[in-house]
């Protein structure tokens, strides 16, 4: 098992309530743990990209289900985080129609670029490089994942560009 | 140019504004079934069209929806199937992206014809941009009294909603999407019973791919028998494939099922051939779950047939000499790939998305992910090839879902067309070392790769 007791503060805004309500909506009222996995997207997009067990239990009060079925569902979906990671989380897709167009050196790129080890968050928290499984952009590779939005066709003078980028804050990570 | 009925406005300015898409044709599909045509004769037009699942298994889309139980009274769901994750396919995307009303106007006929007044788009939660074009779409024709309550004044309601996953390629079994819908693992269920009697919250549900439902939109407005003629026998209709690999235009394309793979892989409509004008080795037609074919069979089946974008065709020969039309992941290899690097690959992606239910696919994937990486990395054994072998064959048919199989197909296709090739890495590990497999050579190792611990 992972440490789990990393400290997070929990912070449900009006306008985070709001939009989980309009969630739990869409489903018939004794159906509101349906709801659960794009509650979960909203709350940890709304908490630096990671669920503690604390932001866990208050989804569960919030969906009226036991905390065990959010841990459950959290610790089997990859988009979760159950720990905390980069502000900019780099996810190249590592399957092997985008390692055909070179994504496995593009990855050590930007690892060496960054230096840091796949997995590994910069010293400022900034960065992080992880390899996910395929992310539907075959035909666009290499590619990666940030935030809400894809990154194709990806080169190192673009990865050089998107560094520059994410440090000048000019990347949007969410569209809310 | 051969017949589009999917992407023939998608070129269109602004298509992906209620607007644009209304003013160019949009929803006549629903006027016409809600007004001129019963929920059955829907059903019956889409028998018709022999369309067939897109999403990979192509079981007859009509056959499908006149299985759903109607006589219990329960409320009824319609579910598409958005959860596109099959190594080699992005076509649902490019269609949602692009043209999202045309799956909504489809989910609204289809929804109509199913009887369901409450139904769902389940995309994978990657596709989170994707998801937003929807739900605005979503609310655009809302607004313009496409959903909601008495629609046309015809006394039928429908709510439709979008819902993403959160990264499991296994919620793209139909039960486990329905689970996954439910709030919960994306765990495949038993079948029977089918979801067509008990799917979603126990309710009669149809699960259909992206793009069988919005091809049900040209259907209505035209016929099913009109359907049928496009295609080549059973094979009706057109096709989203999307390419990737050596080619010189990867992208999403619509083709008439029957093209030749010959014209599809060379004509500069289509993917223009190769990239950097290296020879073809192999190709994966239908997604990373269906048997790689040598270059040998790509162009002309064992029986000297020409081989033709059609599900008859693509599986002709059987897994012996022939593949699968699958989901249309069109992946082409040049002569610089590796073949068990590839199968490694695979092998990690079906492992990293076992669900975990069944044994012989839990510790199977993973099974065959370690041996075929030591083979990749020149510390295979001669006995080895016979026992990747072994391991496949005890998954396949051994699970509750699919995925076992999935995960089998590529082993086995890759062992049966280049069983060579695993000697080789067996054989000679040196020379094996020092290759990378996968850009032109010559070039430096991977790293993280070399460097993760063997277990």
């Amino acid at each position: 098992m992972e440490r789990t007791h990393y400290k997070q503060e929990i912070n449900m805004t009006e306008t985070l309530m709001t939009r989980i309500n309009e969630l739990i909506s869409h489903y018939p009222e004794d159906k509101r743990k349906s709801a659960l996995l794009p509650v979960l997207h909203e709350v940890q997009d709304a908490h630096d990209n990671w669920l503690s067990t604390e932001l866990m239990d208050k989804v569960a009060e919030i969906i009226q289900i036991l905390p065990i079925e959010v841990y459950e569902v959290v610790s089997f979906y990859s988009m979760y985080n159950q720990k905390p990671v980069g502000k900019f989380l780099f996810e190249f897709c590592q399957t092997s129609p985008c390692c055909l167009n070179g994504t496995e050196d593009l990855m050590d790129y930007t690892c060496e670029k960054l230096g840091v080890k796949m997995g590994e968050t910069t010293a400022d928290g900034l960065f992080e490089v992880k390899g996910v499984e395929c992310l539907g952009a075959c035909g666009y590779a290499p590619m990666m994942q940030l935030g809400d939005f894809y990154k194709e066709h990806l080169t190192q003078e673009k990865i050089d560009q998107l560094i520059v980028d994410c440090r000048d804050n000019k990347i949007i990570l969410h569209d809310k | 140019m051969s017949k589009k009925i999917l992407l023939d406005k998608i070129k269109i300015p602004g298509i992906k504004t209620y607007e644009v898409y209304r003013q160019n044709g949009g929803y006549a599909s629903v006027e016409k079934a809600m007004k001129a045509m019963t929920p059955d004769e829907v059903v019956e037009q889409v028998k018709a069209s022999g369309l067939r699942g897109r999403g990979g298994a192509g079981f007859p889309a009509g056959l499908k929806w006149s299985f759903i139980d109607k006589k219990s009274g329960k409320p009824r769901h319609l579910v598409c199937n958005a959860d596109e994750s099959e190594p080699g396919t992005f076509k649902d995307r490019y269609l949602m992206e692009f043209i999202p009303h045309l799956l909504i106007e489809g989910m609204i006929t289809s929804s109509f014809a199913l009887g369901a007044n409450l139904s769902y788009i389940y995309i994978r939660g990657e596709y989170m941009w994707v998801y937003k074009i929807l739900e605005r779409a979503i609310a655009e024709a809302k607004a313009a009294g496409w959903l909601g309550k008495n629609i046309l004044g015809t006394g039928y309601d429908l709510e439709l909603y979008v819902h993403c996953g959160a990264g499991a390629y296994i919620c793209g079994e139909e039960t486990a999407l329905i689970e996954s819908l439910e709030g919960k693992r994306g765990n495949p269920r038993i079948k029977p019973p089918f979801p067509a009697v008990s799917g979603l919250w126990a309710n009669p549900t149809v699960v259909n791919n992206v793009e069988t439902i919005a091809s049900v939109p040209w259907i209505v407005n035209n016929s099913g028998d009109d359907y049928a003629k496009i295609g080549i026998g059973r094979s009706t209709g057109t096709k989203l494939i999307s390419a990737s690999g050596h080619i010189k235009n990867p992208g999403v394309y619509e083709i008439e099922l029957g093209l030749s793979v010959y014209e599809f892989m060379n004509s500069d409509e289509y993917l223009g051939g190769m990239s950097s004008d290296r020879p073809l080795k192999a190709l994966v037609p239908g997604g990373s779950s269906v048997p790689i074919l040598p270059a040998d069979l790509i162009y002309k089946t064992a029986n000297g047939e020409d081989r033709l974008m059609s599900y008859e065709s693509l599986s002709d020969g059987g897994f012996a000499t022939g593949s699968m039309l699958g989901s249309g992941g069109f992946i082409v290899y040049n002569d610089t790939s590796c073949i068990v690097r590839n199968t490694w690959n695979f092998a990690r992606f079906y492992h990293h998305e076992s669900c975990g239910q069944c044994s012989p696919c839990r510790e199977g994937t993973g099974w065959l992910e370690k041996v075929l990486w030591r083979i990749e990395n020149g510390q295979g054994r001669e006995e080895d090839i016979d026992l990747l072998w072994s391991i496949q064959s005890k998954i396949e048919g051994n699970t509750i879902c699919p995925l076992g199989d999935a995960a089998s197909w590529p082993v086995a296709a890759a062992i049966r067309h280049f069983r060579d090739e695993f000697e080789y890495h067996v054989r000679f590990p040196e020379k094996i070392k020092n290759r990378n497999h996968f850009v032109a050579e010559p070039f430096e190792k991977v790293k993280h790769l070399v460097s993760k611990v063997i277990v």
